[in-house]
């Protein structure tokens, strides 16, 4: 059952996971979850393209065509919003499906030459994590390595830009380098997520496991554990779901995994809905005795 | 004649998603758009699993149900705290990974395939068709034109209301208009235009002609009827011009609408910054 390459696999996608849940925390504190979610519509471009131009599906080379696209839709939401009228929800929501559908009009001429039927690229849409091979899973390793050890380095510059960008300015941090390094990585998470969880889920993962670890805790560097643990648990849940039976994504079963869980911290944690119902109810009785 | 269903349309497409769209963009709910296009996937297959057919009215219960479900749902986590956008991002994600799922357990031998459903293909439209009252059209035209009369008559019947839920919803409750009614009546209305268009340009790529054409004619629109009437010319133009340059490189008839929606926002804003441009110029000359 657990042959050696489903060990890397599961240990590959928990490393994800881990990152995704760091990253996905920050971008969530700042209000750019839905960012994150074009981003990572915006690489598929990016990967097609990457391919059509050098012909090749080494998966270094589709991430840095996924990172370039993603990067720039990131880009494009920001100039539309300080640019024009627009609020932030239409810019991203535009950006998100345009970038998309240039992805698919790419995508088909990949898939109409005889080069791409077999390029497999569809599987970047929902994720495969079992097709991932040891040279795949070394990048995995390398860049959700990277992303970790970054943002545990820069967790004390971050923490004062979120909670007090004033502050932070008057201390002379620089501002702008800092915000640009926070998009980098998290457009670095989604280009390493994509082939494990696809494009479209991909944002899930950044999402979920910090909104589920933000119900349990105020603080940044628990929420942070809280969220990096989820995020992990989800991914190796996931995998080894989507190992059992064949023909399943992989994408969709890790956040299925990530929503129950947050699911029941929806329910069951300090903030959530049953002991806020008891407080309620407190309340009341002690309404009724007064 | 085939090339005239399909561009007929793409061009239904885009005026059904043009009128839709502009109270969505002055609503600021552009996103909850983006999730609801997900999770219609989660209601057709629900649809499908539980009457075992692939019957157009069935799905359009189910896509409205799921609509209303993530209307809901978003509501739900953002009453109880958590910000909006993070609301809508666990909401969509896990409703349409368990759509995907249900499709590759129960559903993947049949038509209902998820590719099919998040690009569509417009191009195998003229050969579903369906006779209703000795007129025989596309399927697709048939639930488009049902779906543009629905939007047209929920316009006609709340376009006060929904104007003033939308500028000031304040005191829109205060003097006893029904505001959560408008809100879900509106999702509903959303949720029917997306799937109506999921069977031919897919349920993702539908949200480019939600919100692009929109998008564009409020940047240049002076009043609501204004944008209404930009919002149609641009959806059914990208609608048209997106056909026949796919045809001219054979790819994807829906990424291609959806990229000429991109571009005829990109080049809507820059002329736009241009003119005002001159006529600052013009300006600061007269000053002088």
């Amino acid at each position: 059952m657990l042959s050696g390459n489903l060990l890397w696999v599961l240990s590959g996608t928990m490393l994800l996971g881990i990152a995704a849940g760091i990253t996905g925390t920050f971008s969530f504190l700042q209000k750019q979850s839905l960012v994150g979610d074009a981003a990572a519509h915006a690489a598929l471009p990016g990967i097609a393209l990457a391919f059509l131009l050098t012909g090749q599906k080494e998966l270094p080379i589709l991430m840095l065509g996924a990172g370039i696209t993603s990067a720039l839709s990131v880009y494009c939401i920001q100039w539309i919003v300080s640019f024009s009228k627009l609020k932030a929800d239409a810019a991203i929501g535009l950006v998100l499906t345009v970038f998309f559908g240039i992805g698919v009009v790419f995508l088909t001429v990949v898939n109409r030459s005889p080069l791409g039927n077999q390029s497999g690229l569809n599987n970047f849409i929902f994720g495969k994590a079992a097709t991932m091979t040891k040279a795949d899973l070394m990048w995995l390793f390398i860049s959700a390595t990277i992303i970790i050890l970054v943002s545990l380095l820069l967790y004390k510059e971050w923490k004062l830009l979120i909670f007090d960008p004033v502050y932070a300015k008057g201390i002379g941090l620089p501002i702008e380098a800092l915000k640009a390094t926070l998009t980098v990585l998290i457009v670095m998470t989604i280009v390493t997520g994509i082939q494990a969880v696809g494009v479209i889920l991909m944002s899930a993962l950044l999402i979920i496991p910090a909104a589920s670890a933000k119900l349990w805790t105020k603080k940044l560097s628990s929420m942070l554990v809280l969220s990096a643990t989820i995020g992990g648990i989800s991914g190796i849940t996931g995998t080894f779901i989507s190992a059992m039976r064949t023909g399943l994504s992989t994408g969709p079963i890790i956040v299925l995994v990530a929503a129950a869980i947050f699911f029941i911290s929806y329910f069951i944690s300090p903030s959530g809905q049953i002991s806020k119902y008891r407080r309620k109810m407190q309340f009341r009785k002690q309404g009724e005795l007064g | 004649m085939i090339e005239f269903w399909v561009v007929l349309t793409g061009i239904l497409v885009g005026i059904t998603c043009g009128i839709a769209g502009v109270f969505l963009i002055l609503r600021r709910m552009s996103m909850i758009a983006d999730a609801i296009s997900h999770t219609v996937l989660f209601g057709i297959v629900m649809a499908y699993i539980i009457t075992q057919t692939l019957n157009g009215f069935w799905m359009l219960i189910g896509a409205a149900a799921a609509g209303i479900l993530t209307a809901y749902l978003v509501q739900l986590l953002h009453s109880s705290g958590i910000q909006e956008d993070a609301a809508i991002g666990v909401v969509f994600t896990s409703l349409f990974a368990a759509g995907v799922l249900l499709i590759t357990l129960f559903a993947g031998n049949v038509h209902l395939d998820v590719e099919h459903i998040l690009m569509g293909e417009i191009a195998f439209v003229p050969w579903d068709r369906w006779t209703f009252l000795s007129i025989t059209l596309p399927k697709a035209v048939w639930m488009l034109l049902l779906v543009l009369i629905i939007n047209i008559g929920f316009l006609l019947l709340f376009f006060k209301e929904m104007k003033l839920t939308t500028f000031d919803p304040v005191y829109a409750a205060s003097i006893g208009v029904p505001v959560l009614f408008l809100h879900y009546g509106f999702m509903t209305s959303i949720s029917f235009t997306t799937v109506a268009a999921f069977d031919s340009v897919g349920a993702i790529l539908v949200v480019a002609m939600l919100i692009g054409p929109a998008a564009t004619s409020y940047l240049i629109s002076k009043s609501i009827k204004q944008m209404f009437i930009y919002s149609m010319a641009f959806g059914a133009a990208a609608a048209v011009i997106g056909y026949y340059l796919a045809k001219f490189w054979d790819t994807s008839i829906a990424g291609m609408m959806a990229t000429i929606v991109g571009v005829l926002f990109v080049m809507t804003l820059i002329s736009q910054k241009i003119i005002e441009r001159r006529r600052k110029a013009l300006v600061s000359k007269f000053e002088v």
